[in-house]
């Protein structure tokens, strides 16, 4: 949708994937640093929203704005909930679960991006 | 009196860790969410178009979200329940997926279960059967 936003997203997302990942199999529990990571990505997602919001507001619209939005609504929610559940967990568990999380929104935005580019 | 102080301590701290049983629930609730946002969006926007097909993905929605419930609760019965909405789901995902492929005229649109799950990297058939043999292993 927005070329370079949505690579920095991807990017992001999978690589804090693959870094909760690499902590799971140490047997680790989230660190912090994954966590500030997560709200890096937050962030960015809200960027990308907002500007979003604006475009459709201007008057572009994507395939099916319907879609589109449930997305964006999506994107927003799962990684504040995926951080939440993980810390609930002492384990190693809870660096699956963040990296499930990540995983999660790097699919999002790729499919934000094709429902905006035209294909539903 | 240590007997109160203690006891509200372990209300206040229960026992958290569930394992791997937490990423089942992780899994789950993303579920929960691919399938009901894609089917409050069918459903709004263009209902009359396979009303089958939609009624069904807001099926799958809601057997997403009450075999997240089941797994995620750790109340007696919750057990049960979940192995009830685990096993409706593979039941689901085998009968809309096996339907989807036979008569592909019934679903014009995808569901989370049609073609098994093929648009979700065929999690939606994996998921339910890993979910029982972990619900198999956690009660023995």
């Amino acid at each position: 949708m927005i070329g370079i936003l949505e690579v920095v997203l991807v990017a992001g997302a999978l690589g804090l994937a693959v870094a909760a990942l690499v902590w799971a199999a140490l047997d680790r529990p989230v660190r912090l640093g994954h966590l500030v990571a997560a709200a890096a990505v937050e962030l960015v997602l809200l960027v990308q929203g907002v500007i979003a919001v604006g475009r459709v507001v201007a008057g572009t619209r994507p395939a099916s704005t319907a879609t589109f939005v449930a997305y964006a609504v999506g994107s927003l929610v799962v990684l504040p909930l995926g951080v939440l559940w993980a810390l609930e967990e002492r384990t190693r568990w809870s660096s699956v679960v963040l990296a499930i999380a990540a995983v999660t929104v790097a699919v999002i935005v790729l499919r934000m991006g094709s429902v905006w580019n035209g294909h539903a | 009196m240590p007997e109160p102080t203690r006891r509200s301590r372990r209300s206040r701290r229960p026992q958290q860790d569930k394992g791997p049983g937490r990423v089942l629930v992780a899994v789950y609730a993303v579920f929960v969410l691919a399938a009901g946002s894609r089917a409050a969006v069918q459903i709004a926007t263009q209902f009359s178009d396979a009303p089958l097909a939609y009624i069904l993905s807001a099926l799958s929605a809601v057997v997403y979200l009450a075999a997240t419930l089941a797994l995620a609760s750790s109340r007696p019965g919750a057990h049960r329940a979940a192995v009830a909405c685990l096993s409706f789901e593979l039941v689901g995902v085998l009968v809309v997926g096996t339907l989807s492929v036979v008569d592909s005229g019934a679903f014009p649109d995808d569901t989370v279960w049609s073609g098994y799950g093929r648009g979700y990297v065929f999690i939606p058939v994996v998921l339910p059967i890993v979910g029982l043999l972990y619900l198999r292993r956690q009660r023995s």
